[in-house]
């Protein structure tokens, strides 16, 4: 089996999995309010570690290029409150401009 | 019935960005080396676009299979507290509950939220059918547009797409102080971790971020 396919069936048997505990073993019953805080703050934190490695990271190498840009730029529209395609277009032309400006530096 | 046509109703504003975000995935898994197929079963399957997205990536950076199943886990488990809180809602034999269970994804979640603590079962089934449809069709549309041209994702930049659309969702969270500081020391850890660590267990560890909840609020 491929290993896109081996995460596709393993990642989809453990999401299933925890979307089912509840329903399926905690009938009526609450989480502790300290573990619902750590679950909310899970996904802050790993969209904030694939933001960062997607943008800076170039294998084992922290690289500030031309993403960096693009990342910017996009922080700066949905901080203006834009939509979120907007958002992704903006950050995408930052980045392609710069690279179109600068060929061969900031790859 | 009428409670499964007001879910559906109710989750149409969302459902462009839902698309929007399909789409970005089966671009993104189609670059990572999945086929249309894989990107599509998976998101019939694991119907959880952040955990996907986690999967993907992770794979797509040169992680390990272990190392992505464990991203999609770290985001999966809110879901599991989203399933303790519509437990009560959920009738039926397990088989019925299990399936059921699988449609408690964000948004539908939000619409099928009567007050009080109480879930209405048949506007979760309505928005998740329509959340279902969208996202499924959207990522075989994204699969399908993706060039697998090398570096053609670079020359236009495409590379930005991505981080920019874990922007949008991590955009939300900002807006409490606990979640700007889980937001800041994760991704503080996962660049510290970046020359020192294998691909995808940066991200992993910087879920130890979220240990900032053991405070209380």
């Amino acid at each position: 089996m491929t290993r896109p396919w081996l995460v596709v069936l393993l990642a989809g048997a453990v999401t299933m999995a925890m979307k089912a505990a509840g329903p399926l073993l905690f009938r009526a019953r609450e989480l502790p309010s300290t573990a619902s805080r750590i679950v909310t703050l899970l996904v802050p934190a790993v969209f904030a570690a694939l933001i960062a490695t997607q943008t800076f990271a170039h294998g084992r190498e922290v690289r500030l290029d031309a993403r960096a840009l693009g990342l910017a730029v996009g922080a700066a529209a949905a901080s203006l409150r834009a939509p979120p395609i907007a958002v992704l277009a903006l950050a995408v032309c930052a980045t392609a401009g710069l690279r179109a400006l600068f060929p061969g530096g900031g790859s | 019935m009428r409670g499964v046509r007001e879910g559906a109703r109710a989750v149409l504003p969302v459902a462009f960005a839902i698309g929007v975000a399909g789409v970005s995935f089966g671009a993104l898994a189609a670059s990572a080396g999945f086929s249309p197929a894989a990107a599509v079963f998976m998101s019939a399957t694991t119907f959880a676009g952040s955990a996907q997205f986690a999967a993907v990536s992770v794979l797509g950076a040169g992680g390990s299979v272990a190392a992505a199943v464990g991203a999609a886990a770290l985001l999966g488990a809110r879901y599991a507290a989203m399933g303790v809180a519509v437990a009560p809602a959920l009738r039926g034999p397990a088989w019925r509950r299990f399936l059921l269970a699988q449609l408690a994804v964000d948004e539908s979640w939000a619409v099928a939220y009567l007050g009080e603590g109480r879930f209405s079962e048949q506007r979760l089934i309505g928005a998740a059918l329509v959340l279902l449809a969208v996202h499924v069709a959207t990522t075989a549309l994204g699969a399908a547009l993706f060039v697998p041209a090398a570096g053609s994702l670079e020359s236009f930049g495409l590379d930005a797409a991505f981080p920019a659309l874990f922007l949008v969702l991590l955009w939300p969270h900002l807006r409490w102080r606990s979640g700007l500081a889980a937001a800041l020391l994760g991704g503080a850890v996962a660049l510290l971790l970046v020359p020192v660590a294998p691909p995808g267990i940066p991200v992993l560890a910087a879920a130890c971020a979220a240990l900032l909840g053991l405070r209380s609020p």
